[in-house]
């Protein structure tokens, strides 16, 4: 086993940790006062990091991305995850890959101004009464003609605000299975200003200031079947298939801000003195730190193996919760204990502390709640024993 | 016209340095490392002759311990098309002096037959601000130091030099070794998808025995200390006490 970075490996880091820290760093605190993220900030960010071949890098390179392996990618995510997640996803945005899924039409249309910085993409699956139970969704499209017509409401649909159309996951029909009636379920393409589809501001919520959150109406919105994504009730499947890596890549971006917090945490130690010393001389202080940098480096290791795995072909579902739940554990813990080093100055917007720690309450929430991780990892182990 | 650009690998400029305990240098086991950044401005302005049409190849050529390949592809994923590694020690300890940097830049130069030489004013480990001078004494070419602008002109160049007070601009006949100063560009960010290809890039191996160089040092490190730690400044009580001290202690006024 190699658990060294290839050349190229630590190149990227070298490049997208540059390109953080001189390009992204000095706008944080604006976004995290104002709330909000400038589109000229946004568009002269974008700019250079498509100079960098940093934008959209997660996408293969046929379309036009940097083709990265699974491993090379979460590091590149590990990296950008250390900024606020509203320049980094905006200024350095990360396609979706289900749009991989598209017929060459879609790609054209809705991929490729995704590749060159013009729109974003939202994937909206959650609804006021559906979180985890996606198939217990109420949302709805029924055929009409060539033609389906959309209705209902979803929720917590990240950076809706922005981007020129929605992949919205809509009941099309029910099914028996063994756990009783689930819904089948269609993905649907629907842009912007289609008649019948409202995007309403969202929840100002406690993580990721400045990135968004919307409400998503359709009330008898009408789209031609050539706007369904995949197949007719297989959207399951095709979110499968496609987005299967975005736990790791919320494992990856929490590693990110859990190493800058740790650092913060490192500096702080060696650097403030009370009663005459170091305090990192305590050991209330330095076990701390033991403690957090062995809870970083053992999500590090679950993630990087699940993305080696991944390209490997042998990933499993547990795999990749146990890098989820991980993660955003550590990152919880970590961000913490810095500010618990750093006394009242790690409660001052002053430090980055303060937003990491907010913001890494949302990771243990979003992508599947630890609790679902945990039900994913322990299914898999029961199951091969006929539980 | 090709142009090569020697670049060192050297501790990271964010690294805060630790003395050795015997004192005998800096301390760089399990150090971050990385391309001297004066070098890394002159790869940037060597790319940027190329991208203007008026070099066809850049060549990056580092001379020390095995690592400095990494040194050298960072330099072939920003633009470089080639790379040179001359191994001449095993310990990265080991600091290649000067004037053995120079003489192995000969050798590889009189292979090479670059027409430009573009080298960082200096290091920023040991700060020397030798070799780009004795390389062109070896050379026998016209040398042009501290650059903060450069321009190509048929079979001259113009530099424009950072002297003590102000700017002074030279012109120099080609071949010639220019060397570079901070101000004359800011380098790009090595773009992931020529990262990607840096690995396709050709790189070279060879040591500094093959060019028949001895790489021996001339020079006896004596000792090795941490600067001082800065001293408590004092508090005036008035304007009229502030203009005083400048006047007559400071002397700056």
């Amino acid at each position: 086993m190699n658990f060294g970075l290839t050349e190229e490996q630590s190149l990227i880091v070298q490049t997208t940790r540059a390109f953080v820290e001189k390009e992204l760093y000095p706008h944080e605190a604006e976004v995290e006062r104002t709330g909000h993220l400038r589109m000229d900030l946004v568009r002269e960010i974008q700019a250079k990091a498509m100079d960098a071949g940093l934008y959209a890098a997660n996408m293969p390179e046929e379309v036009g991305g940097a083709g990265l392996d699974t491993l090379s990618w979460l590091l590149y995510e590990r990296e950008l995850g250390r900024a606020n997640y509203a320049l980094h996803w905006t200024c350095v945005a990360r396609p979706s890959n289900i749009l991989l899924a598209g017929t060459p039409e879609q790609r054209e249309k809705y991929l490729v101004p995704c590749m060159k910085g013009e729109t974003w993409d939202c994937l909206a699956m959650t609804e006021p009464g559906a979180g985890s139970d996606l198939r217990g969704m109420s949302a709805s499209a029924r055929p009409d003609g060539d033609d389906w017509i959309l209705n209902g409401t979803k929720h917590f649909i990240s950076h809706a605000d922005i981007a020129g159309f929605t992949i919205a996951f809509m009941a099309t029909g029910e099914e028996e299975t063994p756990r009783g009636k689930k819904k089948l379920i269609t993905a649907f393409l629907v842009d912007k200003g289609t008649p019948g589809f409202t995007v309403r501001e969202g929840y100002r919520n406690v993580s990721h200031r400045g990135y968004t959150n919307s409400i998503l109406e359709f009330d008898d919105c009408r789209v031609p079947a050539s706007q369904i994504l995949g197949e007719v009730h297989k959207g399951f499947e095709v979110a499968n298939t496609w987005l299967g890596a975005t736990r790791l890549q919320v494992a990856a971006t929490s590693l990110g801000r859990a190493d800058r917090a740790l650092s913060h945490a490192v500096d702080y130690a060696a650097q403030r003195r009370q009663f005459g010393q170091q305090i990192g001389k305590f050991q209330g202080v330095s076990f701390h730190l033991a403690d957090m940098a062995t809870e970083l480096r053992a999500a590090e290791l679950l993630t990087w193996a699940a993305g080696w795995k991944f390209d490997e072909g042998t990933v499993t579902e547990a795999d990749m919760s146990m890098a989820k739940l991980k993660a955003t554990e550590a990152l919880a813990f970590i961000a913490d204990a810095a500010i618990q080093i750093h006394g009242g100055m790690g409660l001052m917007d002053e430090l980055p502390l303060e937003r990491i720690w907010r913001d890494a309450r949302v990771e243990r929430i979003w992508e599947g709640t630890s609790e679902i991780q945990r039900h994913i990892i322990s299914r898999e182990m029961l199951r091969a024993v006929g539980g | 016209m090709k142009v090569l650009v020697p670049v060192k690998r050297v501790i990271d400029y964010n690294v805060k340095v630790r003395v050795k305990a015997d004192g005998s240098g800096v301390d760089l086991a399990n150090v971050k490392m990385s391309m001297n950044p004066f070098d890394e401005i002159a790869v940037e302005e060597a790319i940027r002759l190329k991208e203007k049409g008026a070099a066809e190849e850049v060549v990056v050529v580092s001379i020390g311990v095995k690592q400095a390949q990494e040194t050298l592809r960072t330099a072939l994923a920003m633009g470089a098309d080639r790379a040179i590694l001359v191994v001449a020690a095993d310990d990265v300890h080991q600091d290649i002096e000067p004037l053995a940097v120079a003489k192995i830049l000969k050798a590889v130069i009189d292979e090479e037959q670059p027409g430009l030489v573009l080298a960082g004013k200096q290091a920023i480990d040991n700060d020397m601000n030798a070799t780009g001078q004795m390389l062109s004494a070896l050379l026998g070419w016209s040398q042009a130091t501290f650059a903060s602008k450069l321009e190509i002109e048929g079979d001259s160049a113009s530099v424009t030099r950072e002297v003590d007070g102000g700017l002074q601009t030279i012109k120099v006949k080609m071949p010639c070794v220019v060397t570079v100063d901070l101000r004359l560009n800011e380098p790009r960010y090595a773009s992931l998808p020529n990262i990607m290809k840096a690995k396709k890039k050709p790189l070279d191996e060879k040591t500094a025995a093959d060019l028949g160089v001895d790489v021996t040092p001339r020079l006896t490190v004596v000792k090795t200390t941490e600067p001082e730690g800065r001293k408590a400044g004092i508090k005036v009580e008035s304007v009229d006490e502030l203009i005083k001290k400048l006047k007559d202690e400071a002397g700056v006024i």
